[in-house]
């Protein structure tokens, strides 16, 4: 029970943490960070709470949950990168 | 649930929350996706200690090798188009 | 509002976002788990055609969900393609990194074949597959391969598409025999799946690769390569 308790206080302040450095910073590289340490922080509350104990079964459904979000995290990260380029050479031209 | 495990726990998550604010707070835009980086390997650690292997996996091969590649590439040609990226928009 | 008072209003909104949110959370585990989907996933375990639960649920009970993200990656990257031609790549690798690469891609495109296979019983599965594909594809194209190791044009397209037209051709099979969508058949659940995780995990490689070199495809026949 107490790591749970102690993941899941881990997975709340690395969200506000990167939610905080979303609001704060302006370039896209660094939002891009802070939106995945964000979601990291998510992850992480998912992963704490399918925990049971050293013998128990941990919970299989919230660790697919994270499995998928992993990699749509990734393809949501190379998704703005692209837009972000293009956006980029938009400007100069 | 033995002392040292907490302790273990402790640990972890405290160089976790460190590197994370290490990563976000970093001046340098590189450097902070390299902590970027390392703080994927760290998560992964983290994923095996609560039972997660499927996850640690993916984490291992996604969340630290793909998004760390592509942030790199993106750095690396904010920084090759000259200017600090920091003073852009 | 100035940057400092803006700045100092975002973290004091946060920390109490933060506070509550913590409240919530403790409360809800410190209740205890209650009704979870748990039980019932390892209940139904031995009658899903695998022995992960994890595989079981992402691609026999919550099925749904899996094709749905399939979706997501294919949106995804079909906005990448559109956002125009990728960067020009990397320089042809010297001797010592092309040999490196010689080696280290067959290793892990025999990974991916590994975990592909073993996914059904023990941690891995099509994802961390796809994964190990893309990780070939991505040094493959440090090295100084411009198309990171995919086919050209229109089967670059088939493959990225292969997941989820798997798991729709499979589905609509199964609905035209007399099954619900995605409901396997007793005893034939486990060769379905892992047809599923195999286009799957081709196409998550693919996907993956071809969003790492963040482009639209080259068209039409060899010689017309953009890079």
């Amino acid at each position: 029970m107490i790591t749970a308790l102690l993941y899941t206080a881990a997975g709340l302040l690395l969200f506000c943490l990167g939610l905080w450095s979303f609001l704060m910073h302006r370039p896209l590289l660094r939002k891009l960070i802070a939106l995945n340490v964000m979601g990291s922080g998510v992850f992480l509350v998912f992963v704490a709470l399918a925990y049971r104990g050293p013998e128990g079964a941990p919970d299989p459904v919230p660790h697919a949950l994270v499995l998928t979000g992993i990699v749509v995290a990734v393809s949501a990260t190379a998704l703005a990168l692209a837009l972000g380029r293009r956006l980029e050479e938009a400007e100069r031209d | 649930m033995t002392p040292d495990l907490v302790l273990f726990d402790l640990l972890l998550i405290g160089a976790l929350l460190a590197l994370a604010s290490a990563c976000l707070f970093s001046a340098e835009l590189q450097r902070a996706v390299i902590l970027f980086i390392v703080f994927g390997l760290l998560l992964t650690l983290v994923w095996a200690r609560l039972q997660a292997p499927d996850v640690a996996l993916a984490e291992a091969a996604i969340g630290a090798g793909l998004s760390g590649a592509l942030l790199l590439a993106a750095a690396r040609r904010l920084a090759r188009r000259g200017g600090r990226p920091e003073d852009r928009p | 509002m100035t940057g400092a008072a803006l700045r100092a209003f975002v973290t004091i909104a946060i920390a109490l976002a933060a506070g509550v949110l913590w409240w919530v959370f403790s409360l809800a585990l410190l209740e205890g788990p209650g009704e979870r989907l748990a039980p019932l996933a390892a209940e139904a375990l031995p009658r899903s055609g695998v022995g992960n639960p994890v595989t079981a649920v992402l691609l026999n009970f919550r099925a749904y969900d899996t094709l749905l993200e399939l979706a997501v990656l294919l949106a995804a990257v079909l906005g990448i393609w559109a956002s125009g031609p990728p960067d020009r790549g990397f320089a042809p690798a010297e001797i010592v990194l092309a040999g490196l690469v010689d080696w280290l891609v067959p290793l892990l495109i025999l990974a991916a074949g590994y975990l592909l296979w073993v996914g059904g019983q023990a941690p891995g599965g099509a994802f961390q597959a796809g994964a190990m594909l893309a990780a070939a594809g991505v040094v493959l194209r440090l090295a100084g391969t411009p198309r990171a190791g995919l086919p050209r044009g229109d089967w670059q397209r088939v493959l990225v598409v292969a997941g989820v037209a798997a798991f729709l051709a499979v589905g609509l099979a199964l609905m035209a025999i007399g099954h619900g969508f995605l409901t396997y058949p007793p005893g034939h659940a486990k060769w379905l799946i892992l047809t599923i995780e195999t286009a799957a995990t081709l196409a998550i490689g693919a996907t993956l690769a071809a969003a790492y070199v963040g482009g639209s495809p080259p068209d039409g026949p060899p010689g017309e390569d953009r890079a």
